[in-house]
């Protein structure tokens, strides 16, 4: 008997291991993320790979120039980095300058993650924390709809506007499904928001695709499946009812879930564990108040998107549906009220 | 001359760096926060509230005698509110398009918690010699934070400072920097820088301590 093949063999616990560390849930994010992303490539060639590129430079280096150096290694390579870059990257519209999609991936980092305490105890989602920042500060360049390319190699030349700058180009620009919607009442084509053949940012145009992505992530169990499913159907049921007052006006159920951002916020972003309620009962209310939000944003308000507001109230709430929303512990009865 | 002994510089300087009201005692941001979007705003504003504590800290510590111990946040209120309207109607008669932009923020220079804590924490206990100097100092130190906060704002937000082009026609302006969240982001992040500097300060005066005791 020696020590490298022992007859009896010693442990200490834990024995059963979960398997799932922080870098195995962000790659399996990306991963469902991927057929997305290439659906982007597909629809708006070199463009997705500039702008998605550029806010993924910007998210890693700045999270490179923040952490202590003894910990850069392991901070960087657990992936949550990347991954808010390439969430950042497919909320962005094609034709955005490479550096604004870069500013955005710092400051989705740089605001959204290290200043507020760094993976793990960030209130907002970093990734639409950098969105929100990029919406707020270049309004136009940011609404600047583009529609899908020719082929892979049809540059768009304001990617490449030089660093402060910003070129607006008239001809080339189309509009959202949602804004022709709002501000023309004009309806897209459902199959055509199912499949992605529409203008809009980089990966939020093909739903079937999200949708897929969104299937692995349930069966790997990386997300909760009663944030997306109480989203949707809060979104359905509410549009139905404004779709069954007036079809003229109000936007059609289907086409409320899958137009926009919803597929990806959804799916995606209001998933994400750090930011979202622990509790299923809490979950579903969390779910609840973000599809009430986007209709009522999308419908009442000024801008024709919502989603990227809505995930972000109610990730403000998320801390107090939590403490209202904790179980009864086993044995104990619940504190009298005074 | 205006520093004749090192007491006087000592009152003045405290109030630009070490004691600076904004960066250090975070006071004031109401206004800081409110009409720093362009940097003639800041010192319009800076100037106002400088006329104002200087005004009101002398007079209070000339009447600190006459003043009843059990009212003398109203009587400090009344000083510094008269001053206030003096210096409201001076702008609106100065630099009307200021004035304008400046709005309500003027006649809430009152209720600047930076200068009523002057009043309280120092003028109504010192000399009016000192209590000047220790007003100038202290709206120094204010005015150095609007302008630092007002510039940084107004070259991000327009890409123009004091009005004057910086960067050419091509210059995307970041629109965020001159709305209320660019604001609290850019003194979010001066708050920081000037907090980790205090800290490197402090971490290099404790290893000089230290290297001093170990050689003795």
């Amino acid at each position: 008997m020696n020590s490298k093949d022992p007859d009896l063999l010693l442990q200490t616990a834990p024995f059963l291991r979960q398997g799932m560390t922080t870098p195995s849930a962000m790659m399996d994010v990306i991963i469902a993320l991927a057929p997305a992303t290439l659906a982007a490539l597909w629809y708006f060639g070199n463009s997705a790979v500039l702008v998605i590129s550029a806010s993924i430079a910007g998210a890693v280096l700045t999270e490179m120039a923040f952490v202590p150096r003894q910990r850069r290694r392991m901070i960087l390579m657990d992936g949550s980095g990347l991954l808010t870059g390439l969430l950042l990257g497919l909320t962005l519209p094609p034709g955005l300058p490479m550096w604004m999609a870069f500013i955005g991936g710092a400051v989705a980092i740089g605001f959204g993650k290290i200043i507020w305490g760094g993976l793990g105890n960030n209130l907002f989602n970093p990734a639409l924390v950098g969105r929100a920042f990029l919406l707020a500060t270049f309004p136009i360049a940011m609404t600047t709809w583009t529609a899908a390319s020719e082929g892979f190699w049809t540059f768009r030349l304001t990617n490449f506007d030089f660093p402060f700058t910003y070129t607006e180009i008239d001809g080339l620009t189309a509009a959202s499904p949602l804004g022709l919607m709002k501000f023309d009442q004009e309806a897209t084509d459902v199959m055509q928001l199912f499949f992605g053949n529409t203008a809009g940012s980089l990966g939020e145009t093909s739903s079937l695709l999200l949708i897929l992505g969104g299937i692995y992530l349930y069966l790997r169990r990386d997300i909760d499946w009663r944030v997306p499913v109480s989203i949707v159907t809060t979104v359905l049921i509410f549009s139905g009812i404004l779709y069954s007052i007036d079809p003229l006006i109000y936007p059609a159920p289907l086409f409320s879930v899958f137009s926009g951002g919803l597929m990806l916020g959804t799916i995606y972003m209001a998933t994400d564990p750090v930011t979202s309620p622990t509790t299923p009962l809490g979950t579903w209310i969390f779910g609840i108040g973000i599809g009430l939000l986007v209709i009522l944003i999308r419908v009442f308000g000024g801008m024709p998107e919502g989603v990227l507001y809505s995930i972000l109230l109610m990730n403000a709430v998320t801390p107090l549906i939590d403490r209202f929303t904790q179980p009864r512990i086993f044995g104990h009865q619940r504190s009298k009220k005074t | 001359m205006l520093f004749s002994n090192t007491e006087d510089y000592e009152e003045f300087s405290k109030g630009i760096w070490r004691d600076n009201p904004v960066f250090v005692q975070v006071l004031g941001m109401c206004p800081m926060l409110a009409v720093t979007n362009s940097a003639v705003n800041a010192v319009a504003m800076g100037g106002a509230t400088l006329f104002v504590l200087v005004g009101s800290s002398f007079l209070v510590s000339l009447l600190k005698g006459w003043i009843p111990k059990q009212v003398r946040i109203s009587c400090f209120i009344i000083i510094i509110a008269t001053f206030v309207t003096i210096a409201d109607y001076t702008l609106l008669a100065l630099i009307p398009t200021v004035h304008k932009e400046l709005g309500a923020f003027i006649p809430l220079i009152v209720a600047n918690c930076m200068i009523l804590g002057r009043q309280e924490a120092f003028a109504s206990k010192s000399t009016p010699r000192l209590a000047v100097m220790d007003a100038l100092g202290m709206s120094s130190g204010f005015m150095v934070a609007l302008l630092a906060l007002g510039a940084v704002r107004e070259i991000f937000g327009t890409g123009t400072l004091f009005g004057i082009e910086l960067f050419g026609p091509a210059w995307e302006p970041w629109v965020i920097m001159i709305l209320p969240p660019g604001g609290f982001l850019t003194l979010g992040l001066i708050l920081l820088v000037f907090n980790w500097m205090s800290q490197r300060k402090a971490m290099f005066l404790e290893r000089v301590a230290e290297a001093e005791g170990s050689s003795q």
